[in-house]
């Protein structure tokens, strides 16, 4: 009963958001104001409608309903319930319906703005939402539906149906299969929604740049309205990417974090383009240049969104982390190709139009930085892309199948980042239009005295790795000069104002927040850079079969094994702890607790790290749960990665940076009023 | 209010129509409708079945354990069976399933060895040779058997697993095709038998 | 003793027969030593290979079957024995080269973490840099008609800097404006 309900539901939601393009696209050819009306109250009307599914699958699920194909292979009796909710997203069907349900959410706060300035972009915004969102609908419409339900045969056979096929009962299953338990993790439940918000959210620029192609606004206006969608967009997406390698990390006990699968790259490279159209964009603001760049940009970054979205699901890959085979690969590659077809059309019909308003004049100027900022991303995407798809030319044209794995792209990408990072840092100190080497050198000297020092700190430490000795001095660099140029600019407010310095920086941020939220998130990046080249570099790891009491070393550290517990717990898992010790240069640490649980709805075994985290290294022992566990030897793999926790922690800044950025702004005028007031009542300031 | 002169006007400069150079057009179409095939094609194939009734079958060449010869002969190709029944069957040693049929196959291949109308192969998918031995003796198998170097028989039927087993008429068109283990020798006796009688 | 040569017919194989079996005699115990010495330096050799020595050969590898797993980590039966295989292959005094060849000859190229330089797979080493020096140049192309151009108009004309005087620096070029920007606010 509620499985065709929330079925109808969808299907009417469906025929809501082609009607939104249709009467959009009718709207604006008439030209028709109320047909354009119309399609907006269409669009805002796929929200609820959404919803409605969306709960009654929950419903669904939440209550243990067997006989829905997709609730089977999700859930089970022994699932607490907030885990049963958020396995809305652990299959095909379900995250399909997830997604949509985002895009409809998001596409309906874009109608909720005023729009009142930009009448002309309504009918297509919509448009390209609503395409986006009716094809996606469209998949668990027709392709994967997640309420269809089983039915059994006279002779036996079980079937998935939406309809009760001729002949056929109604079979429910006693119990489910179970969410796969490496996804029953708090990094698992939350990586999935903020990527597909991410991904949702980039539709938003998308679609604007879109309609403003069509209608031939060739000015910046599409930019600045969607400057914050962006932002958030961005923001995210790399908290999906971040929170994915967390998840890795924490559950897949191989203790590293990201391992350059095709499904991961698959989510890094609409990262890489969003990235680069985030600072391109800056220069189309400022001095009305590279509109062509620009749009071409977002039309990348939508149409990685799609083909990753594509590669994921489709099966066209090979890889751990990919949905099962399904039917949608083929309705994915025609929406890919009339998509890319179409913006590389309108774009191409466009391009005259897009004339630059000014003329790029220094090679040092901040424009030319953020051309090399984007020339490096683009690089890293190529890199990327063609890492994924050069196997599959390979079996194209040779019948070998090839694998393209870290080796390749840890080589290829490092030094493109090491790149990035010294642009990140001399940037910021370039003026728009035009820079010298002089005025920079004088604004860089004192941070570069500071990195030196830091750098012979390191080397003093005992640092002699040449890589890790290149890439710390880089990271010091722009650390220090963006440190730096935080500090000026406080020291300098706080003179004028007589404010105190804490003051002061909260004022600075507070005026400026897109600007000094994006030094945070550089300082932040670098931060991270630290964890991420201190693990790549220094990260070692052991493995041995040792018997209670006997030991494993690993850089200075010795791990003893203790003690062993095996029990069944009563949410369906046997677990196997054992005790183990943690000693350097004969003091006694810590102990760890690694342990395997086996979960037996799954018939899944999943190992869970005991981890000793400090600010310099992490400690991380697994058991290996596919060697016998028992006091008399068990098999323990033990990891050592040093500086791991200064990517997380770097990526708790990132956050905070990315919030001051993106929000917004008080009233300018009653800001004005406000500083105005503020200066009345000081004392004349010093000069 | 006057207003004050602007101060960062600067002359618009001259606008310059840049129309897109029929190279660059002709590059960006070529370039998409390449990916777009590539993208096809590996689609394509990732949604294609095993090799299916009524293909031809795929021609290889079996280079055989020592001790499992056909005929004295350590490397067989299909091409030369021609003529004669061939029965392929993909097992591996890690394969739990594969045991299931293991000793029906053997029984199979004994009642049909002396008239050397049918000739049975094993295939031994992506597997270590100490182990693949073991599960040999350990099924009494003597057949011709050998080990799938470098995948390239798997890839050429393009089998999702193991067991799966082929058989191959006399003139190299598949005929039936088990997915899973058999479940005993009159099963096997039955498909070749069938074809047989085809003729 | 009477050399060889002049011996007679058989009598004189037969004491040359005992000459050299003599001088074997005295040599058998040192060849014996040393056949000894070298035998067990032989089997000393071959102490079973760690966990640790397994998993770096294991790490560069990838599963045969398995999607994209190392073969260090995937936990699979097939894995467990192919990391047997390379512990007994490492026992046996293979290298590490040797033992990773055997393992393309028997399950093909794609068990390698990235494709072999031969015949094609060159190409997928030398695209990206290629794209790569083809962005550049676009790069530098962009970049160059204005360097001749240096004086821009309006407020962005700075002289450039001609022998050793400090040129106006554009920053507090970029403060003068804001605070002329900020004024005219409060005007307005």
């Amino acid at each position: 009963m509620a499985a065709q309900f929330g079925y109808g539901i969808l299907v009417i939601c469906f025929a809501t958001a082609l009607f939104a393009v249709g009467a959009a696209a009718y709207g604006y050819f008439k030209p028709s104001q109320r047909w354009v009306e119309s399609s907006r109250y269409a669009m805002l009307l796929s929200f609820p409608l959404i919803s409605l599914s969306a709960l009654t699958l929950i419903y669904l699920i939440a209550n243990n309903h067997f006989e829905i194909d997709f609730v089977y292979s999700v859930t089970s009796r022994s699932m607490p319930t907030y885990l049963k909710v958020t396995a809305l997203w652990g299959g095909q069907a379900g995250s399909l319906v997830f997604w949509s349900w985002l895009m409809s959410a998001f596409a309906s706060a874009v109608m909720l703005r005023k729009w009142d300035r930009d009448r002309e972009f309504l009918p297509w915004v919509i448009v390209v939402c609503c395409v986006t969102l009716a094809f996606f609908i469209g998949l668990g419409v027709f392709y994967e539906n997640p309420f269809a339900r089983y039915w059994q045969t006279f002779d036996g056979n079980v079937l998935t149906a939406m309809f009760r096929p001729a002949g056929a009962v109604a079979f429910t299953p006693a119990d489910g299969r179970g969410l796969n338990p490496l996804l029953r993790h708090p990094g698992m439940i939350i990586h999935p929604p903020m990527l597909y918000l991410g991904f949702v959210s980039f539709v938003i620029p998308f679609a604007f740049a879109i309609a403003a192609l069509v209608t031939g606004r060739t000015d910046d206006r599409w930019i600045r309205i969607t400057r914050r969608w962006t932002l958030v967009a961005w923001l995210f997406l790399s908290m999906g990417l971040v929170l994915g390698a967390r998840w890795a990390y924490d559950v897949l006990g191989w203790g590293g974090y990201w391992g350059w699968d095709p499904v991961e790259i698959a989510a890094f490279m609409p990262w890489l383009v969003g990235t680069a159209f985030l600072h391109s964009v800056m220069i189309q603001e400022k001095r009305g240049m590279f509109k062509h760049w620009n749009t071409l940009l977002i039309i990348l970054t939508y149409s990685l969104v799609i083909f990753g979205t594509f590669l994921t699901r489709s099966g066209v890959l090979s890889s751990v982390h990919a949905f099962a085979q399904s039917a949608i690969g083929p309705a994915f590659f025609v929406f890919i190709g009339l998509t890319f077809i179409a913006s590389a059309g309108l774009l191409l019909y466009r391009w005259n139009d897009l004339k630059s308003e000014s003329e790029l004049q220094s090679v040092l100027s901040r424009e030319a930085f953020f051309l090399l900022n984007n020339l490096l991303f683009m690089s890293v995407l190529v890199v990327c892309f063609w890492g994924v798809i050069v196997p599959l030319i390979s079996e194209l044209f040779t019948g070998q199948k090839i694998t393209v794995g870290p080796p390749f792209y840890n080589r290829a990408v490092a030094p493109l980042m090491a790149g990035l990072i010294f642009v990140m840092g001399l940037a910021p100190l370039s003026a728009w239009g035009h820079s010298t080497w002089k005025t920079i050198g004088r604004a860089m000297w004192k941070p570069a005295v500071a990195a030196v020092v830091l750098e012979v700190l390191c080397i003093a430490l005992g640092l002699r790795d040449p890589i890790a000795l290149v890439g710390f001095f880089l990271i010091f660099l722009t650390l220090s000069i963006t440190l730096y140029e935080f500090g000026r600019a406080v020291l300098a407010r706080s003179r004028a104002t007589e404010e105190n310095l804490f003051l002061s920086l909260w004022r600075l941020i507070g005026r400026n927040r897109r600007r000094y939220g994006g030094y945070i998130i550089h300082v932040s990046m670098m931060v991270m850079a630290i964890g991420i080249l201190g693990n790549a570099e220094f990260s070692a790891d052991t493995q041995g079969t040792i018997a209670q009491g006997q030991s494993l070393k690993l850089d200075g550290y010795t791990i003893t094994y203790k003690d062993l517990a095996i029990w069944d717990t009563n949410d369906g898992r046997n677990v196997a702890r054992a005790v183990v010790e943690v000693s350097k240069d004969g003091k006694v640490l810590t102990d760890l607790y690694p342990r395997r649980d086996y979960f037996y709805d799954s018939q899944q075994p999943m190992t869970i790290p005991g981890v000793r985290s400090t600010i310099q290294d992490d400690l991380y022992v697994i058991l290996v749960d596919w060697q016998p566990i028992l006091s008399s030897g068990a098999t323990f793999k033990v990891y050592h990665n040093p500086l791991i926790n200064w990517l997380w922690t770097g990526s708790l800044l990132f956050i905070f940076g990315a919030l001051v950025a993106v929000w917004p702004d008080r009233d300018p005028e009653y800001e004005s009023a406000r500083e105005r007031a503020r200066m009345a009542r000081q004392p004349a300031a010093a000069d | 209010m006057t207003q004050p002169a602007p101060i960062s006007a600067p002359e618009p400069a001259p606008a310059k129509k840049r129309s897109v150079p029929l190279w660059a057009q002709v590059l960006v179409w070529v370039g998409l409708i390449a990916l777009l095939a590539v993208v096809a094609v590996g689609l394509r194939r990732s949604q294609q079945g095993t090799v299916q009734v009524d293909d031809k079958a795929p021609d290889f060449n079996l280079t055989t354990f020592s001790g499992y010869e056909y005929n004295g002969a350590s490397q067989v190709k299909l091409a030369d069976l021609k003529g004669k029944i061939v029965v392929v069957n993909f097992w591996a040693s890690w394969c739990k399933p594969c045991e299931q049929e293991a000793a029906d196959l053997q029984k199979a291949w004994l009642a049909y060895q002396p008239e050397g109308d049918v000739v049975l192969l094993g295939v031994d998918y992506v597997d270590t040779e100490p182990e693949a031995r073991g599960y040999l003796e350990k099924f009494g198998i003597t057949y011709p058997n050998g080990a799938d170097l470098g995948t390239r028989i798997s890839q050429a039927f393009r089998i999702k697993g193991v067991p799966e087993t082929y058989f191959v008429d006399r003139n190299g068109v598949i005929q039936y095709i088990q997915v899973g283990p058999f479940q005993s020798v009159d099963e096997i006796q039955s498909v070749v038998d069938s074809i047989k009688a085809k003729k | 003793m009477n050399p060889p040569g002049n011996a007679p017919g058989w009598p004189g194989s037969r004491r040359l027969l005992i000459s050299i079996m003599k001088k074997l005699l005295w040599v058998a115990p040192f060849i014996l030593f040393f056949a000894a010495l070298w035998a067990r330096t032989a089997l000393a050799q071959a102490p079973t290979p760690s966990d640790d020595d397994v998993n770096r050969i294991a790490r560069q590898l990838f599963c045969p079957v398995c999607e994209n797993t190392p073969l260090d980590v995937c936990p699979t039966q097939a894995c467990a024995q192919w990391r047997a295989l390379i512990r007994e292959k490492l026992a046996a005094g293979w290298t590490d080269d040797q033992i990773k060849q055997y393992f393309v000859d028997q399950y093909g190229a794609r068990v390698l973490s990235e494709p072999p330089r031969t015949g094609l797979n060159w190409l997928v080493y030398l695209v990206p840099p290629l794209l790569f020096v083809v962005g550049v140049v676009i790069l530098v192309r962009t970049l160059r008609p204005s360097k001749g151009s240096k004086g821009g108009q309006g407020v962005e004309e700075i002289p450039a800097p001609v022998g050793g005087t400090p040129a106006q620096p554009a920053a507090g070029m970029e403060d003068y404006v804001t605070r002329l920007e900020e004024e005219l606010k409060k005007r307005n």
